[in-house]
């Protein structure tokens, strides 16, 4: 039985965000990447900065990410989204900027970049979205991807011996004194979508005082290439990924005065 | 209880079922036709909506409006956006 949409004497509460084009996302059944997206532009609305916003797109899956975001946007090189925000942040230092990225992207082929923007303190938004795989090019290993977890190329599951560790870069990022603002957050349940919400409003906030780098990493799925349903990947991430990257702040203003 | 409503846009939902996971009512489910890019779609298959908007902060494509039965206590409807 289907209930036929009733809308007299209701009155609206939620709508998708004016600056979220109206082009429907390339993205897989269930992916995370369209919650960042949205929840990034709520944000750019409700602050009223549309006009005032520059994003910069990476290689990944995200690669079309200007297709979606309707503020200004510049594609980079694979790896190096921080560093071309780097140079439109000190050419245009009254922006927002921000860049987004993947973990193959940010913490693999970009990591020297990754490193150097927080480590100079550059004064932008960094979203990082972990989803433990290359999930553009087919859900190969990634530096993220957990142990034992099987992708195309650990078949037999990640092996330490011979691929090493997880790597928790956004911790590592934390200890640098360049990051102002550092945090972990994900897209699988309303309320880590809520928190992810006040994230990135801080995250533009405190790009305001020019203190450093914000950094946020998004815990997300890839359905495809985790060959899951994409309510079982949300189940699986819960269980597999938090206990590896727990949700919360790694750095806040406080905390890093000490 | 507070009467919600949701307006799905069908052929923009990819069938992912988040939406359907998120809501704490057990309100929507998938639609027996299927849309143009050949998903089953969400829909609303009980009449018991709250208007909480779970559903639309899970979906990753954009496809969920959401609406609440007016109060008279002014300033309801602006809360729940900011929520
Ligand atoms: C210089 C270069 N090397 C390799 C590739 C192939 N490639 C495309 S996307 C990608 C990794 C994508 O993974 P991630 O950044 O985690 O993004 P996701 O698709 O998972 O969101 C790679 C290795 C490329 N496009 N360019
Ligand atoms: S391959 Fe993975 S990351 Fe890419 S769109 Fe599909 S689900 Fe999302
Ligand atoms: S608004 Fe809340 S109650 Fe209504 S369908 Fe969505 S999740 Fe369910
Ligand atoms: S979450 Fe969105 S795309 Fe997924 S089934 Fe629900 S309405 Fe469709
Ligand atoms: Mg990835």
């Amino acid at each position: 039985m289907e209930i036929p949409p009733l809308t007299n004497g209701f009155e609206l509460v939620y709508k998708k965000p004016r600056t979220l084009t109206e082009t429907p996302m390339h993205y897989c059944p269930g992916c995370g990447h369209g919650v960042v997206h949205r929840v990034l532009m709520e944000v750019v609305d409700e602050m009223g900065i549309q006009d005032k916003t520059i994003g910069v797109a990476p290689v990944g899956c995200s690669v079309f990410a200007y297709d979606y975001m309707n503020v200004d946007m510049q594609e980079a090189a694979h790896g190096r989204a921080s560093a071309a925000a780097t140079g439109i942040k000190r050419v245009l230092p009254d922006r927002f900027v921000f860049s987004y990225q993947g973990d193959g992207d940010l913490a693999a082929i970009g990591t020297a970049e990754t490193i150097h923007v927080v480590n100079r303190g550059e004064n932008i938004l960094m979203l990082f979205i972990n989803n433990a795989v290359y999930g553009m090019t087919g859900g190969q290993m990634a530096p993220t991807t957990l142990l034992g977890m099987k992708t195309t190329t650990s078949p037999f599951g990640r092996e330490s011996g011979l691929a090493g560790h997880p790597l928790k870069i956004t911790n590592l990022l934390a200890q640098l004194p360049g990051a102002y603002y550092v945090t972990r957050q994900a897209v699988h349940t309303a309320a880590a979508v809520r928190k992810l919400k006040k994230a990135i409003q801080l995250g533009f906030q405190y790009q305001s005082l020019k203190k450093g780098t914000c950094f946020i990493e998004v815990v997300s799925n890839c359905p495809s290439g985790w060959k899951m349903t994409p309510t079982d990947s949300n189940k699986w991430l819960e269980e597999n990924m938090l206990p590896m990257y727990p949700l919360g702040d790694l750095k806040t203003p406080a905390r890093s005065m000490n | 209880m507070i009467r919600g409503n949701v307006i799905i846009a069908h052929e923009i939902c990819k069938g992912c079922e988040l939406c359907i996971a998120a809501c704490p009512q057990e309100s929507l489910g998938l639609s027996e036709k299927i849309n143009l890019k050949g998903y089953r779609y969400a829909v609303l298959v009980q009449d018991n909506c709250t208007g909480c908007i779970n559903c639309a902060l899970v979906c990753p494509d954009a496809a969920i409006t959401v609406y609440r039965e007016k109060k008279h206590a002014k300033g309801a409807a602006a809360d729940a956006i900011t929520a």
